[in-house]
């Protein structure tokens, strides 16, 4: 088991190459030039040379991936090139409050498809079971940032529960002021989650029905409540595996519900990013929530390897 | 009467399929005493599999329905609740299924697969039920018990399977163990030890057992009497040596004429021509007729009621001479086949 993890995480770093390396280069070969959002327009050439040299721009590509790299490994993600703050402490902050965001909908999310696939397999072909499916399929389908807007047209605008935007006053903190902005943006970003999941849990559950060995548990007397312990743990690993996959895409997918809801998270750090054409704050930000994917992957991996006894001798 | 373990009477089991119905049972009596062991022999389909997962009522409860009359150990399991089934199953009446690859949880240990089963029924502290556990794996002789006890299923071979199987259905002491094929989805080699083994516990724990097969060789190893099935009702019914030596019905004739077995060699192996009715459309004639090289008019017209040549022996055949209403003549079974 130990050799195991320790052969994935060493997996774990050629990927980790590569994706800075992609990273690196989407940001170059994107066009625009950083130096246009820096400078007015009128700036003298002089000006220009000088700005270039100063960010490490005049280098060739490759020099400036070895550069960049050689600080990012230490710990240094370089400064904005709008506000001339360091990259690291704008990603914390940011990469704190999407992982909030993220994985409050991903566990509303895991507990309403548990729920919802559970009930649905059970009771297969009843009218539970094709209104689960029905919210599962609208879940995946429906744009989450549209059904955001309609959210804070009803919640928001009409009825004036929930604010619009924003993640509260200054830190974030357990308190009804804070939690009550994530609540929107939490139940947007779960309705996707909530179907993938809905669908996987009902899928696995009839799959476990129909094999034999219900069939043993149920000759040997078992009450329905113990039959549901060995369904759930033969289910575990397979919904786990699509919720902590999920997981990553949230992490790196909730750019647009961010937006929808103005919520400080990377979502919106790489937008304001991209439209500045702030390069280390795009690298940094992409790279971050690349390697926040893999390690969530090797997660999903390891627990996967704990939970079911078949895959621990592979 | 007290010592009767299973008694049948016109025991139905249809399956509710598309508009219609599967008839996968019809009209099925039978009584097994205690310490008795019943073979129940068919080929694939012929509802051998379905009446013994009756006994225990585990047919999927959605779509069977069953009638008739059906007793095992006093209980009504026509009428019984679900409850009552489920408070027998384990300790009056407990089955080894077939395939001990899909049979087990791959996910929970063997032992907990039969602690759970003890603590179900009875009033047990882990520690005792894990003690039971290891006397069970014993009793099964599987090697070094104590590493099986916390080994997956996945991780024995499987005669060590099937035997971890009868371990399970042991663990509550039953007094009626039913064997689904338990040893078809094993190596001969291992057939033959599992065999063995069942009929070794079967004896010393006194159980009655009702043992479903294909397999002559399986039914003549271990049953002391025989039930030859065909379409889902019995066609023939007597003591192993006797219907082996002597099948009544020309069917159980071909099963025999078409297996090897002591009696066979040097003659050639003859199959059945045809094959086995649809279960959809069953008629009130003999299920057999169709594919019967003796089949006569009067076989497609109307299901022959059982005739006894000899007391004990009864089989469902027009050409089989009752001895009750055959008065003059002398009945000859023996020379038949």
């Amino acid at each position: 088991m130990i050799f195991y993890i320790i052969r994935r995480i060493l997996y774990a770093i050629p990927i980790a190459l590569a994706v800075s390396l992609v990273c690196f280069m989407l940001v170059h070969i994107a066009p625009g030039d950083p130096i246009d959002a820096i400078l007015p327009p009128d700036a003298s050439a002089e000006t220009v040379a000088m700005v270039r040299k100063d960010y490490g721009l005049d280098k060739p590509l490759p020099v400036q991936f070895g550069l960049w790299l050689g600080h990012v490994v230490q710990g240094d993600f370089g400064l904005s090139l709008a506000n001339r703050r360091p990259v690291l402490n704008e990603l914390k902050v940011a990469a704190g409050r999407t992982f909030l965001l993220a994985s409050t909908a991903a566990v509303l999310g895991f507990v309403i498809g548990c729920v919802l696939g559970g009930v649905a397999g059970v009771f297969r072909g009843s009218l539970a079971d094709r209104m689960a499916v029905g919210f599962a399929v609208a879940g995946i389908s429906v744009p989450h940032y549209w059904l955001g807007m309609v959210f804070v047209i009803i919640f928001s605008v009409v009825l004036g529960w929930l604010p619009a935007i924003g993640a509260g006053p200054g830190e974030w903190a357990w308190n009804w002021l804070h939690i009550r902005h994530l609540i929107l943006p939490a139940v947007t970003l779960s309705v996707i989650p909530a179907g993938l999941v809905t669908r996987t849990v009902r899928g696995v559950v009839l799959e476990i029905l129909s094999q034999d060995f219900v069939t043993t548990l149920r000759g040997k007397g078992l009450r329905s409540l113990m039959l549901a312990v060995h369904v759930i743990k033969n289910a575990a690993p397979t919904s786990i595996a699509v919720m902590g996959l999920q997981l990553g895409y949230l992490m790196g997918g909730s750019i647009l519900v961010e937006t929808v809801f103005a919520w400080p998270g990377t979502g919106m750090l790489l937008n304001q990013a991209i439209f500045q054409r702030d390069i280390p704050v795009l690298q940094g930000t992409t790279l971050v929530l690349a390697m926040i994917f893999v390690t969530l992957n090797l997660a999903v991996d390891l627990v996967q390897t704990a939970l079911d006894p078949r895959m621990r001798r592979a | 009467m007290d010592d009767l373990l299973v008694r049948a009477r016109q025991l139905t089991v249809k399956f509710a399929r598309g508009q219609g119905y599967v008839h996968a049972v019809s009209g099925v009596d039978f009584d097994l005493r205690q310490r008795e062991v019943l073979c129940i022999l068919g080929e694939s389909g012929s509802g051998k599999s379905v009446t013994l997962r009756a006994l225990m009522r585990l047919n999927p409860p959605s779509k069977t329905i069953m009638s008739g009359t059906l007793s095992v150990g006093g209980h009504d399991v026509v009428a019984a609740s679900e409850h009552r089934m489920s408070a027998l199953r384990g300790p009056f009446v407990s089955m080894i299924f077939q395939d001990p690859m899909t049979s087990l949880d791959p996910v929970f240990t063997i032992g907990q697969q039969i602690t759970e089963t003890i603590k179900r029924h009875e009033r047990i502290g882990g520690s005792a039920a894990r003690m039971r556990a290891l006397n069970l794996l014993e009793l099964v002789q599987i090697p070094s018990p104590k590493r099986r006890l916390d080994a997956y299923p996945h991780e024995l071979s499987g005669g060590l399977r099937q035997r971890a199987m009868i371990a399970i259905a042991l663990s509550c002491r039953p007094k009626l163990l039913l064997a689904d094929e338990p040893t078809t989805a094993l190596d001969a080699s291992v057939q033959i030890q599992i065999l063995f083994l069942l009929r070794e516990i079967q004896q010393e724990m006194g159980m009655g057992m009702i043992f479903v097969t294909h397999d002559l060789g399986v039914a003549g190893e271990i049953a002391d009497r025989i039930a030859v099935m065909y379409a889902g009702r019995f066609i023939e019914e007597g003591p192993v040596e006797s219907l082996m030596q002597a099948p009544l019905h020309p069917y159980a004739r071909g099963l025999l004429g078409a297996t090897v077995h002591e009696g066979s060699r040097g003659s050639r192996l003859v199959t059945i021509p045809g094959a086995p009715p649809d279960l959809r459309h069953l008629t009130d004639a003999c299920a057999f007729a169709p594919r019967c090289g003796e089949a006569e008019p009067v076989c497609l017209e109307q299901l022959p009621e059982f005739r006894r040549p000899v007391p004990g022996r009864a089989a469902r055949c027009v050409h089989v001479k009752d001895r009750s209403s055959a008065t003059a003549e002398t009945v000859s079974v023996g020379s038949v086949g």
